[in-house]
């Protein structure tokens, strides 16, 4: 087995050098002093860093995300805690059906999702984009924070709930009081992944641009088409500081096998 | 609980779902019915006789079948080296794959612009080694996609392969071994059926992915479309509602068919997976 796996561990190392070295690249270049990316750099600086905060469109949109995806966020989860916890509590009738429905927003093409949502909630319904962006957003929230909190229900014992309730506690009391202090950390990861779901998100976002209003990888995109300095490149080291933070908060709440199960 | 108090919980995002995503698509699929005021299926037809439209669809499904497959010859002996290693360097590993899943598309994509543009890393590196003579013109073509979008889905195929790999029992490949059979032998009776699941799963997340991409071919397709972008394109500044309602509707039925079938294969290889 000893050479075999040899083989196995060279070509494995390889793979993850082409998953792993373009990301390492994209750092490298944003050190670059010249106004072009190249690889390796010429000049060290920190221009291209200052340069973020000197674009304003970079600034607006940034704030627009941000503030997208954590009021996204919080409607997500006041929708879809409830939700899950009637999933993974109770078998009623319509259960798949209504399962299958709050899932159904990862199984449709965030592509054409983007499109009915700038034909229906931007066009018919009259809402305005940043309402589009919210509500689209919320959306493709939902199906992450049901996966996530159900996923920490599942180790829930119910049992708890029920001695609580007999007891003397209320439903809903039971609920706050010893119900959500349990799976906690399961709607911490959720509130996480379904951020960087909601930031990261390009395909719903890419419809609901207007004058001034645009995300902030919808800008990423825009100045790319125009400009090949290293700007982005910062951006992306940011943005990779960022990923690996929340990653590791994830990892330590639920463990790796949240992102293995599938 | 009573009956009606569940669905007291599931009320308000079954109607913030119905209004905002359940009736737009199923009025933009109804849509794509009508012509001129009465029901036809004219629309589909004529875009299944359309050169043009029929290249991108059949260009995008070529891209995404060519990426699955590469995929999983990339991800399979990667996946089962993780399953086999010691805890630490499983979890850095894993942590290694799931690290480039959650980062931006956008950053992921830019990422390969620098490496194979004609300027770009790669074209330097066999300049100067002298394997080429001329730049290679890989960026905006049908190839810088399936690079782009291997880079994107290898990570999610490997994890969900070690999800399935890891509960594979160690005694029964042991129990094969000393048996007699060979190397080959314990891989293609024992770890790939019982690895059929995950990669039946992992397959359909890589081409749907694929199929549904937009980022990827958008920075690195250049006049190069595929569905998703042809779809944007006459959505936003063509305004052509008609053509993107019909091209979306042929997207989910695609990725539904693909989803359900391959589910229903990965059942009966495995009915408890």
């Amino acid at each position: 087995m000893k050479e075999k796996n040899r083989g196995l561990a060279v070509f494995t190392f390889l793979v993850f050098v082409f998953l792993l070295g373009p990301l390492l690249i994209i750092s490298v270049t944003s050190f670059e002093g010249g106004s072009v990316l190249k690889f390796p750099i010429e000049t060290f600086s920190f221009k291209w860093y200052e340069n973020i905060f000197k674009v304003s469109m970079f600034l607006t949109t940034f704030k627009t995300s941000i503030i997208v995806s954590l009021a996204g966020n919080l409607l997500a989860l006041l929708l879809g805690v409830p939700a899950a916890y009637a999933l993974s509590r109770f078998n009623f009738k319509g259960k798949a059906v209504l399962n299958a429905v709050f899932i159904s927003p990862i199984l449709i093409p965030g592509i054409v999702l983007g499109f009915t949502f700038l034909r229906y909630i931007v066009t018919t319904y009259q809402l305005p984009i940043y309402a589009g962006l919210f509500i689209g957003h919320t959306i493709i929230m939902l199906p992450f924070v049901i996966r996530v909190v159900s996923s920490s229900l599942s180790t829930f014992d119910f049992s708890i709930e029920e001695a609580a309730h007999s007891l003397g506690a209320s439903k809903i009391g039971t609920f706050i009081q010893v119900v959500l202090p349990n799976i906690k950390s399961g709607i911490i990861a959720a509130v996480m992944i379904a951020f960087l779901e909601s930031f990261n998100n390009v395909d719903i976002s890419v419809f609901m641009t207007g004058p001034g209003v645009s995300t902030f990888p919808i800008q990423m995109l825009t100045y790319v088409e125009t400009y090949f300095d290293p700007t982005v490149a910062a951006i992306s080291v940011l943005l990779m500081i960022i990923t690996a933070f929340f990653m590791f908060i994830v990892e330590r709440l639920m463990g790796l096998s949240y992102f293995t199960k599938r | 609980m009573k009956n009606r108090n569940i669905y007291l919980l599931l009320l308000p995002g079954v109607i913030f779902l119905t209004i905002f995503m359940v009736i737009p698509i199923l009025l933009t699929i109804g849509s794509t019915f009508i012509n001129e005021g009465s029901f036809s299926f004219d629309g589909y037809l004529h875009y299944f006789q359309d050169k043009y439209f029929i290249g991108i669809l059949l260009t995008t499904l070529k891209v995404s079948l060519i990426t699955t497959f590469i995929c999983i010859l990339l991800g399979f002996p990667v996946a089962y080296y993780i399953s086999k290693v010691g805890t630490r360097t499983k979890v850095l590993l894993l942590l290694l794959s799931i690290f480039p899943l959650l980062t931006s598309s956008v950053v992921r994509s830019f990422s390969w612009m620098i490496i194979i543009g004609k300027n770009g890393v790669l074209n330097k590196l066999l300049l100067n080694i002298g394997l080429i003579n001329e730049p290679l013109n890989i960026l905006y073509t049908p190839t810088a996609i399936i690079i782009g979008l291997v880079h994107l889905f290898l990570p999610l195929i490997i994890i969900t392969l070690v999800g399935v790999m890891e509960n594979m029992d160690e005694d029964l490949l042991k129990a094969a071994e000393s048996l007699g059979a060979s190397r080959l032998g314990v891989f293609a009776k024992v770890v790939l059926p019982l690895s059929m699941p995950g990669l039946v799963i992992g397959s359909i997340l890589v081409f749907v992915g694929s199929f549904t991409a937009y980022t990827t071919p958008a920075l690195l397709g250049g006049k190069q479309r595929v569905i998703s972008t042809f779809l944007y394109q006459n959505a936003t500044t063509l305004n052509d509602w008609h053509t993107a309602a019909i091209v979306a509707t042929i997207m989910i039925v695609v990725t539904l068919l693909v989803t359900i079938t391959m589910n229903q294969i990965a059942y009966k290889i495995n009915p408890k997976g």
